[in-house]
């Protein structure tokens, strides 16, 4: 037969007994239970529950009812609210204001009696509510606002926004067409060039406008491109020149292999 | 009624007596028949353009002939206006057929919490809770849903919000207004029976 929680033999540091005992002192006030370690407790009866080896699920919902009991009468008696300010008092001034409270609330007990007969007599009279009854509003001062404010506000709504700044981005590309000068004002003074050659030193974006440049020449059949294999230099040529480049690259190639 | 103007008949004085009253309650009745909550005398007057002297007489005109003896719709000053109900004689069909859903099943707590934020709100949370001496929060809440309470303003010091009955409380309770709640001296005992039961509770205490 499973052991009776009330039977569970407990060795603490306060009390050495059975809970029962330790239970009916604590409510007869003889123990105070701040002293006792209600973990301790816990831990005894898990030790019993181990040596037994069994789950006695009825033992254990008596145990958790009781040990929250008394886990929230520690609570109430560590964190004293209500009964901290009565215990401030003189004993007289305690039961006056004991008194006076007990009078506050008999009233409300009385005019809600009062308040359910009220009912009673009003419980055969029917009549029309509305949807949603008018509830006193509370008060709610705004600053005085003149009209003006909210012609102000519709202006500044009726501006154009300001362009938003792209400074940040740092990307700024020279115009093409400053290319197609340079490209155009070198070939009249050499035959050909070597693009890596002339534009070394630019950054990226440079690079690539001055390409761009080239394929527009090239488009307008101003040029010829020539590179001999995949990263080679890429050589540009005047359109008239092409003809003797490719006649020379056609009659010379073991030149230009080597 | 203007054929009558220049005669001299009898029946003329008769009409013209009571003509402007009667035609008022026409108007008030209307007033009233439209409303979903009770009208104050200067609501009336105001929608009827007229003054509250002659307000007046026109409710004296409905309230005699909308009587219990009378009539199956009864004119009551409720809530701090004029409002229709239903007769008590039609009671019974009318809780065939209707719901009353606000007062319907009030606790004890409810009650008790009704009570105080009455007399003494607008009042707080905690003000409630520490007259009772329990949590009302959820109590509080339920009489908000039920639009008998509502947040009137918060306190000054905390700014924790304050709660008032409204109008409705007073119409579901029959009252004209908040004071005619019974005093609150006339409600139970007074402070000093209190203590003095409390005193002999202790002497009876064994030492």
């Amino acid at each position: 037969m499973p052991v009776a929680v009330r039977e569970l033999e407990l060795d603490l540091d306060a009390f050495e007994g059975p809970f029962d005992l330790l239970l009916s002192l604590v409510l007869r006030e003889e123990l105070p239970l701040r002293e006792v370690d209600l973990a301790q407790i816990v831990i005894c009866f898990v030790d019993h529950l181990a040596d037994k080896g069994e789950l006695d699920l009825d033992a254990c919902g008596e145990f958790l009812i009781l040990i929250s009991a008394l886990l929230e009468l520690k609570a109430r008696a560590m964190f004293p609210e209500e009964d901290a300010e009565l215990a401030e008092l003189e004993p007289e001034e305690a039961a006056e204001e004991l008194a006076r409270r007990l009078a506050e609330y008999r009233r409300a007990k009385e005019a809600a009696h009062w308040l359910r007969e009220r009912l009673d007599q009003r419980r055969d009279l029917f009549f029309r509510i509305g949807p949603a009854p008018f509830a006193p509003k509370a008060e709610r001062k705004l600053a005085p606002q003149s009209p003006l404010k909210l012609v102000e506000a519709l202006r500044s709504l009726a501006v154009e926004p300001p362009t938003p700044s792209t400074a940040h981005m740092g990307l700024r590309f020279p115009p093409t067409s400053q290319f197609l000068d340079r490209w155009r004002s070198l070939l009249r003074r050499r035959s050909r060039f070597d693009f890596d050659q002339e534009v070394e030193g630019l950054s990226r974006v440079e690079v690539a406008v001055a390409f761009l440049a080239l394929l527009e020449l090239r488009k307008q059949n101003e040029i010829a491109i020539a590179q001999s294999a995949p990263f080679a230099p890429i050589r540009i040529s005047r359109a008239d020149a092409e003809r003797s480049l490719s006649w020379s690259s056609t009659t010379t190639p073991p030149a230009r292999s080597a | 009624m203007e054929q009558y103007n220049d005669s001299p008949s009898p029946l003329r004085l008769i009409t013209t007596a009571d003509a402007p009253a009667a035609e008022l309650a026409k108007i008030v009745e209307a007033l009233l028949v439209v409303a979903t909550q009770p009208l104050p005398p200067a609501e009336l007057a105001a929608a009827a353009q007229t003054d509250a002297t002659q307000i007046g007489e026109a409710l004296e005109l409905l309230t005699d002939r909308y009587s219990e003896e009378k009539s199956g719709i009864v004119l009551e000053l409720v809530a701090g206006g004029w409002a229709f109900r239903a007769s008590e004689a039609a009671a019974e069909a009318c809780a065939r057929l209707f719901e009353k859903p606000v007062e319907k099943g009030l606790s004890q707590a409810a009650l008790e919490t009704l009570a105080i934020v009455a007399y003494l709100g607008p009042i707080t949370r905690p003000e409630v809770a520490r007259i009772r001496g329990v949590n009302v929060d959820g109590v509080i809440a339920g009489l908000v849903e039920r639009w008998l309470i509502a947040e009137g303003g918060r306190d000054n010091e905390f700014g924790a919000i304050r709660y008032r009955t409204t109008p409705l409380f007073e119409r579901i309770f029959g009252l004209e207004s908040l004071g005619s709640l019974p005093r609150v001296d006339d409600l139970g005992s007074d402070v000093s029976e209190i203590r003095e039961r409390l005193e002999a509770l202790a002497e009876k205490r064994p030492a």
